[in-house]
């Protein structure tokens, strides 16, 4: 935009004097004033037509906010990429906001003042929403629900506890004198002591992200954060209500009430979640036609959830939290398997945005004048209490729930716990909310909080890492097995169950079947598409992400060794093939390619997961690398299957859609690849007929080079067949088309079409097809099956595949309609296993 | 319904109490329940289990009960498997499934955790060589997923292969095509099962209170 400036003739100079100094000062000049000065400006100077004007004040609120999303994505960059040293010591969360301290000082000393920092709204509305969301759509719902009555007692009991010990003792001192002279009643500090209560699930997941504590302790932690945040929140309008009631006015039924109320808004929150859960289930069972927009209505249908509440009164962080973890399962099944990546990429993306613009923001916020207000007392008496009710209401917590626990909460864990009592943005947000005719020391209040979150989330979160290592505490058990250990979870369940059965004994077993049971039965019923239904097995879904993994691993692996046609040692296969191949090929035709293919699923297997090291924990909760992996594999896929799969018309024609990504199946397509070729056979057979013969073989050399600048071996290997197809079609009658087209029709039916995935029948084992030139007269398997192709089609055909990489588009055509579905038989391992995403 | 009987004086029960680790209370309810479920015979059989009805629903039920009759899990060295087994022996197979105390050392424990696995791995190992064979695994893969519906036995015998891959890789390396992984041994079971916290999959909580009156037991 300044460049366009430049145009704009009468007021450039003004304009390139007034607006620079803007920019440069952090886009913080007080913005009404310029306005008019603009305004009055434009006015003033409008003599002629204007070619190009420039209104900053039009693009101001717009601007100024993505100026600063785009600088805390560089933020966020610039921490990322820091020396490894000081990431490894640093949480990520605590350099934000140092970095926030240095940006907030940009702007400070620009402007003599905070003109940026982070209000209440803002983050209520727009930057917490989502985070809560996202915590709670990827929340792993066994573990959180079989501890989650650990979580609660964690999450309401603990949070009151906190609540009531740091106000009672906080106004204890107050009466002691240890403040000096403040003007705080007893209700202030309870309300004070309400919002500093709680764990913040930003803080909390962006350090315990980095330190892989087991499962048990990251769910109690995570869990708890997640869910007090709404009991604060609920608590803080209790309190709040009680202020401004006035203490004298205050008897035994508005206590009640308070209880009351505190319980209708906690369960009204999270009821409410859960009826906009099903409504989103129920919506994604009809949105197949619109799988573009699909995964969008997550995001709206939970913020609705969350504004909902928020408009009824009610907590809106449970309600979007429940909404998230009830919707889960079946929005993932209902919905495309596509439009669930996209959910979990946004996800992500808008979490870790707004965690990151979250604690810049805090960091800037801090350099204001304004708001410090100093009372020792009262500042380090709350860090100090805060940090030791923390401790002793986990202690006293966990003790009376060891005593019901099956697996009893071991004492280091207790310790990481406690210690992992991180405040963070909520608690500041709620205290910048506070009102200050109520409260007069709501500054005094606001600098406590950013001190407690500070402290908490900078020095506790430096040496949360080197605690844990310290302590030993128990870590995420890291291990390669997937599939057998799920498998093994599944048998325990089940045997726990029967033993409890056996035993006669309602247990936790018990209803944990029961629930599923009537899950299963009813409620998939209900929310779940009945063909997403039928595919949702859990262990299927480990599975099918498995052998996906392994497929992407087979591709990577044989262009690693310069060619699909990898030699490897299941020699036996090749060997049976070409057996059963010379005899009856037609008939058995489809079953060897299943079957080959399942054989080399069983190899690729098994030589492929001691490749696969999976380095994310079982349980990622975390904002960060959750898909950091997948994303990777996306991208190799990616890459992988452009390169090497049948490239079809897409690289000529450019086609936009707004609804459609699949080019590929367009019917058009296949319809206009099989015109082509039809026509180009006509030409072919014209030719023939006219004894237009071929002349010579190409030049073994000049392709040669070619294949050796190729990277990928199924051109060169495609390169080798058609020399074979050449040599031997030489001199061949074209009238062979007729009788043989039907046999070709079906081989290629069987799925030989993609030579991608099958590299052994293009070339004997051992040897790479292009250092073969000795044995160019034998033919290999498939230039056998293709001899009677004309010769003349072939030839011409020849040049052009090679430039093209793709052997499949003509080909294609002969069988396209016809065989489209079972095209992809041999590429796929195991076929008759896979569902149909559709 | 549910049989009070007179309990039998505590003397057999202190005997068992040491030797399962149950305490006396938890052997008088299991000791009625057992006497419910064999109708007040001495002895239990096959059929006085798979007539519970909640176990009706339950996929591995046959490997279940058989763990019941299995020799093997009785703690006494010996193989095979019988007919009928009285109350000890239900509460030696019980004792499995018990949370153990409290204050025990480091290596207590893991010889209570090599018990728990043995006993899974028994109920694996079918025929008793030391060994679950791809056939056998495949067979309880089968059981395991036969009551999701649409899994077909072929995914079943998928899945089962391909763990019994993931187990040939983790416990012996990369193998060579030509080589046959003859099946899973107790020393690569323990290995593959290290990370797994036995004690939240194989333990239940047996109550001192009786509650053997709300299960619904229908004899055929």
């Amino acid at each position: 935009m300044p460049s366009s400036v430049y145009l704009c003739l009468s007021r450039a100079v003004f304009l390139v004097c007034f607006v620079n100094p803007l920019i440069m000062q952090g886009l913080s000049e007080d913005v009404n004033e310029i306005q008019d000065h603009h305004h009055h400006q434009q006015k003033e100077n409008l003599t002629g037509l204007p070619i190009v004007t420039f209104r900053w004040h039009h693009v101001q609120t717009p601007y100024l906010v993505i100026i600063w999303v785009f600088v805390a994505g560089l933020a966020k960059l610039s921490v990322v990429e820091l020396s490894h040293h000081v990431t490894s010591v640093f949480p990520e969360s605590g350099l934000l906001i140092m970095l926030g301290f240095v940006l907030g000082g940009i702007v400070w000393g620009a402007d003599m003042a905070q003109t940026f920092k982070l209000i209440p709204p803002t983050f209520f509305y727009y930057l917490l929403p989502q985070i809560i969301l996202d915590a709670s759509y990827f929340m792993p719902n066994k573990l959180f629900f079989s501890n989650l009555g650990a979580i609660l007692i964690y999450a309401i009991f603990g949070t009151c506890w906190n609540a009531a010990t740091v106000g009672l003792s906080l106004w204890g001192c107050y009466e002691a004198g240890v403040m000096g002279d403040l003007d705080i009643g007893l209700l202030q500090f309870l309300l004070f002591g309400s919002l500093i209560a709680a764990v913040d699930p930003v803080a909390v997941i962006a350090v315990f992200e980095e330190v892989h504590v087991n499962e048990v302790l990251f769910i109690l932690v995570f869990g708890e954060s997640l869910l007090n945040d709404g009991v604060t929140v609920v608590l803080y309008n209790v309190f709040d209500a009680f202020v401004s009631l006035g203490g004298p006015r205050i008897d035994a039924a508005e206590i009640f009430k308070g209880i009351f109320s505190f319980v209708v808004v906690a369960f009204g929150g999270s009821f409410l979640g859960i009826v906009f859960a099903i409504l989103l289930s129920l919506l994604t069972r009809c949105t197949k036609h619109i799988q573009i927009i699909e995964a969008g209505f997550i995001f709206v249908v939970g913020y609705l959830s969350y504004l909902t509440a928020e408009m009824l009164s009610l907590s809106a962080i449970l309600s979007i939290t429940f909404c998230g973890i009830c919707c889960q399962k079946y929005v993932n099944a209902n919905m495309d398997e596509k439009s669930v990546t996209t959910v979990r990429h946004a996800m992500k993306l808008l979490a870790n945005g707004s965690e990151t613009m979250i604690f810049l923001f805090l960091g800037i916020t801090a350099i204001d004048t304004e708001i410090w207000v100093w009372n020792t007392g009262f500042i380090l008496l709350t860090l100090l209490f805060v940090f030791i009710y923390r401790i002793i209401g986990t202690f006293l917590f966990t003790w009376m729930l060891n005593k019901f626990r099956l697996v009893p909460i071991e004492v280091i864990d207790q310790v990481v716990m406690s210690y992992g009592g991180l405040r963070g943005a909520v608690a500041y947000g709620l205290a910048a909310m506070l009102d200050e005719d109520k409260i007069p020391e709501k500054n005094l209040m606001i600098s406590t909080t950013l001190i407690v979150v500070y402290f908490t989330v900078i020095l506790q979160g430096i040496t949360m890492k080197p605690l844990v290592q310290w302590l030993k505490v128990k870590r995420a058990a890291h291990s390669d097995l997937k599939l057998i250990e799920k498998l093994n979870n599944r048998a325990f369940d089940h045997i726990l169950a029967a033993v409890e059965d056996i035993c006669g004994r309602i247990g936790d077993n018990w209803w944990t079947r029961g629930w599923n049971r009537f899950e299963e039965n009813y409620i998939s019923w209900l929310l779940m598409k009945s063909k997403a239904r039928k595919n949702r097995d859990y262990l299927f879904n480990i599975f099918h992400k498995l052998n996906l993994e392994d497929a992407i691993n087979y591709v990577s692996e044989g262009e690693r060794q310069g060619s699909l046609a990898f030699s490897r040692s299941d020699e036996a296969a090749n060997v049976d093939f070409k057996k059963q191949f010379g005899s009856e090929f037609a008939d058995v035709m489809p079953n060897i390619m299943v079957d080959v293919s399942n054989y080399e699923l069983g190899i690729e297997h098994f030589s492929v997961t001691s490749i696969v090291k999976d380095t994310i924990p079982s349980v990622s909760l975390d904002i960060h690398g959750q898909d950091r992996k997948n994303a990777m594999d996306d991208i190799n896929a990616h890459h992988l299957l452009q390169q090497h799969l049948y490239r079809s018309r897409k690289n000529h024609r450019h086609k936009y859609s707004r609804s459609h990504f699949s080019i590929n199946q367009n019917e058009d397509e296949v319809q206009e690849i099989f015109q082509r070729t039809m026509r180009s056979r006509l030409e072919s057979f014209k030719s023939a007929k006219m004894g237009v013969n071929p002349a010579k073989k190409i030049t073994k050399h000049h392709k040669k080079e070619l294949m050796h600048k190729m990277s990928n071996g199924h051109t060169d290997s495609t390169g080798h067949l058609y020399e074979d197809e050449v040599d031997r079609a030489v001199g061949r009658e074209a009238g062979a088309i007729n009788s043989t087209f039907m046999r070709d029709m079906y081989t290629m039916g069987a799925g030989i079409e993609n030579p991608v995935f099958l590299p052994d029948m293009d070339s004997p084992a051992h040897s790479p097809p292009w250092l073969m030139e000795t044995e160019a007269v034998a033919p290999s398997q498939r230039a056998q099956r293709r001899l009677p192709w004309t010769p003349n089609r072939l030839r011409r055909l020849a040049p052009m595949r090679i430039s093209t990489c793709s052997t499949d588009s003509f080909l294609m055509a002969d069988v396209s309609l016809t065989l489209e579905e079972h095209d992809e038989q041999p590429q796929t391992d195991s076929e008759e296993m896979r569902p149909v995403f559709d | 319904m549910g049989s009070f009987q007179s309990l039998p004086d505590d003397h057999p029960y202190r005997t068992l109490s040491q030797k399962t680790g149950f305490s006396l209370e938890q052997i008088a309810i299991l000791h009625n329940r057992f006497k419910q479920l064999s109708q007040n015979e001495e002895t239990l059989r096959r059929d006085d289990l798979q007539t519970i009805q909640d176990l009706e629903s339950n996929p591995i039920r046959y490997e279940i009960i058989e763990a019941f009759f299995d020799k093997r899990n009785f703690q006494k060295d010996d193989v095979g498997s019988v007919d009928e087994i009285g109350f000890e022996e239900f509460l030696t197979v019980m004792s499995y499934f018990r949370a153990p105390a409290h204050n025990i050392t480091e290596e207590q424990k893991e010889e209570m955790r090599r018990a728990k696995l043995r006993f899974l791995f028994n109920m694996h190992d079918t025929d008793n060589d030391g060994t679950i064979t791809l056939e056998e695994y495949r067979h309880v893969v089968e059981e395991l997923l036969s009551r999701s519906g649409a899994l077909g036995r072929e995914t079943a015998k998928g899945i089962a292969d391909a763990a019994m891959l993931e187990v040939a890789s983790i416990s012996v390396g990369p193998m060579a095509p030509d080589e046959f992984y003859e099946g899973i041994t107790f020393e690569h079971f323990l290995k593959i099962l290290k990370g797994i916290e036995i004690e939240t999959r194989m333990h239940i909580h047996f109550l001192n209170m009786d509650t053997t009156v709300f299960c619904k037991h229908h004899s055929a």
